[in-house]
């Protein structure tokens, strides 16, 4: 098709100096979709401070990959989207690979999208399952509209890209250790200034005892909720009933849960006795994390929602009045 | 200060509908605002309350349809409306979306200093045309922002989520912004927001008008295509009733009766 060859693949540094586990995923990954393209070669992007690459050179070795192009200056000790991204534009332009493949973090879904629209080339998000068609083509399929509908998408420029959540993918099982290259690039960095300034940053505290592992009722709230007061109300209703909050990925995005709590493939999985679902679609990677709960209530105000496949009991009714009215009834009752 | 506004009308999840091209059939399909875009107007809002002298232009690349949910943010107190409409936009994947609103950007508002948008889209769940805009534009971005802390004419404060925390970042203008749901109430419009929203003048532009080409947007500017589309099968048998007068005791019992394991 063209002199494209190869898969890039982004190695993502997490603030806290690791290479983020999202990286071994997409390295299994890119390994076996190498295979199907005839042994192409699997590389990564490695953009750091110096005197960092012999913390992450066994992880490199030991995913398989066969080479590591790295960018070390000292004004790469935060993730800034435009440096990033140049980088990273200069590096496919000169490596030209067929295939680039980044996590979608925060910081991947940020960086993604700056360098395909750059690249006039496409890019297809949060992918769920990565093929070689037989064309020789990546074939990339991911929900949509919620999780209702699975799409197959492809691409016709180069470098055909994608983004993967992590926790899609399993990482390398074995250690498929390779005689990996490490390349370090060159570059005047006198010209590179960050124009965003980092001023503060607030680490999250992740809930130190995960009370969904042992949680014997689980309220879960999804886009169906809306509002932050919307949780607020799940909240008053886990306390009632002596269970605790889950949430869809929809609601942690949206940023009226937190991360700590979502429930699905990329989340928790749960088994607790009830889960109640509402305002959830029933998007398959949502079931995932959910479907072994000993019963399922599920309230929604779409009667075909999805999420009544796996229901023991459906409620086709609004949460804005069904909830309050539950809240009532149990706080009554409770006296 | 000049804003532009990118928002978008969705489609209602519940109720899609494919076309013969496997793209998103758009007429006759119930369509709400996106919410995360709700989120981006009250930004907007938000700076214009702060700062002196904002002017908020809301844009839009849809069908003619589009126009009443631009009369919905005029009405929230926004200040002008744009549609960007043409046949030849139709199919467009993220990477056309956001080189026509970037072109249609520098043709509505040629001297913004700030673009607002939404973290995302409800139907296509991409979260990439904001940064495509950006990358058009050439200027810098901020994603997954969940409020405006500061503003004035030189530069911008925020908060941001990252993956394991909240920054607070600041950037020289011009600058996007792609918003989350923060931590502001909701503005609700007033009734002579809805009196100067139906006088409002939207204006139109078309293809030609932004300066485009037709090899540049739509399905033909679209590097992706949508080669198969599915629905994941899932089945079980579900007691699904409507909900009625004795629905909270139904829910309740069944709580009782599902924590004693009593099965069927
Ligand atoms: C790689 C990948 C990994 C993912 N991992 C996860 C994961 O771990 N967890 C996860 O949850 N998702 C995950 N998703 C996302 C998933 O595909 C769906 O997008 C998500 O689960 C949908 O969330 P939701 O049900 O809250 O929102 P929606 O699908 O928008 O559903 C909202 C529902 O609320 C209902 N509703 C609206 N208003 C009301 C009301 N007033 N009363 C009652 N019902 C109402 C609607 O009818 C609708 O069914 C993942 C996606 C990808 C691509
Ligand atoms: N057709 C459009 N018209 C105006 N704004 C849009 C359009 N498509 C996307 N956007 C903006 O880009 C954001 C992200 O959309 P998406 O990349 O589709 O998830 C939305 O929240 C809007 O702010």
């Amino acid at each position: 098709m063209s002199e494209h060859k190869g898969i890039l693949l982004y190695a993502e540094v997490t603030r806290d100096r690791y290479i983020h586990t999202v990286f071994f995923e997409l390295a299994n990954k890119a390994v076996e979709l190498s295979k199907k393209l005839g042994g192409c070669e699997v590389s990564a992007l490695l953009i750091t401070e110096p005197n960092q690459l012999e913390n992450y050179r066994d992880g490199f070795i030991n995913s398989g990959i066969d080479k590591v192009y790295i960018f070390e200056d000292e004004k790469f000790s935060r993730y800034d989207t435009e440096i990033y991204s140049q980088l990273a534009i200069n590096l496919v332009k000169e490596i030209q690979p067929e295939i680039m493949l980044i996590g979608a973090t925060n910081q991947g879904r940020d960086l993604a999208p700056r360098i395909s629209s750059a690249l006039h080339t496409g890019l297809t998000a949060d992918c769920t399952d990565l093929d070689i068609n037989e064309k020789l083509q990546l074939a990339a399929t991911r929900p949509t509209f919620g999780g209702q509908l699975m799409a197959t998408i492809l691409c016709k420029k180069m470098p055909q890209m994608a983004t993967v959540r992590p926790k899609v993918f399993k990482p390398m099982a074995e250690n498929a250790v390779r005689n990996t290259e490490f390349i370090k690039k060159t570059i005047d960095t006198s010209q590179i200034a960050s124009k965003v300034e980092l001023l503060d940053f607030v680490k999250t505290l992740e809930n130190e005892l995960n009370e969904l592992d042992s949680a014997e009722i689980i309220i879960s709230g999804g886009r169906g909720i809306g509002t932050s007061e919307g949780f607020e109300m799940l909240n008053e209703l886990a306390r009632l009933l002596n269970g605790t909050v889950g949430a869809s990925r929809v609601a942690v995005d949206m940023g009226i849960a937190p991360k700590s709590i979502q429930i699905g493939q990329t989340g928790k999985t749960v088994r607790p006795k009830i889960y109640i679902a509402c305002g959830i679609s029933g998007a398959i990677q949502h079931i995932v994390g959910m479907k072994d709960s000993d019963k399922i209530i599920a309230i929604n105000t779409d009667e075909n929602a999805p999420i009544f496949n796996v229901a023991d009991l459906g409620i086709v009714g609004d949460i804005n009045k069904i909830l309050p009215e539950l809240i009532e009834y149990l706080k009554k009752t409770k006296k | 200060m000049k804003i532009a506004l990118c928002i978008k009308q969705v489609p209602d999840t519940s109720d899609i509908k494919w076309t013969e091209h496997n793209t998103i059939k758009r007429e006759g399909v119930e369509s709400i605002i996106n919410p995360y875009d709700v989120y981006a107007i009250e930004s907007a809002l938000q700076i214009k309350r702060v700062c002196t002298d904002v002017e908020v232009t809301v844009i839009t690349m849809g069908p003619a349809q589009a126009e009443d949910m631009l009369r919905k943010a005029i009405a929230l107190g926004i200040d002008k409306g744009a549609l960007v409409t043409d046949r030849k936009f139709a199919g467009a994947d993220t990477y056309a979306t956001g080189k026509t609103l970037a072109q249609s950007i520098n043709t509505i508002v040629p001297d913004f200093d700030i673009v607002i948008c939404g973290q995302f889209a409800i139907d296509g769940d991409t979260a990439q045309t904001g940064p495509s805009i950006a990358n058009h534009l050439n200027i810098p971005q901020i994603t997954f922002v969940k409020e405006v802390v500061e503003c004035n004419d030189k530069y911008i404060i925020v908060k941001r989520q990252a993956d394991d925390g909240i920054e607070t970042l600041k950037a020289p203008l011009p600058v996007l912004l792609c918003v989350l749901q923060g931590y502001q109430e909701p503005t609700r419009a007033k009734i002579n927001g809805y009196i100067t929203a139906q006088k409002a003048e939207i204006k139109t532009y078309t293809l030609e008008d932004i300066g485009l080409t037709a090899e540049d947007v739509g399905l033909k500017g679209s590097p992706t295509y949508v080669s198969k589309a599915f629905r994941p099968i899932v089945t079980h048998n579900c007691e699904k009733i409507h909900a009625n007068d004795g629905t909270i005791e139904l829910i309740c019992n069944k709580i009782e009766e599902f924590k004693a394991g009593k099965n069927e």
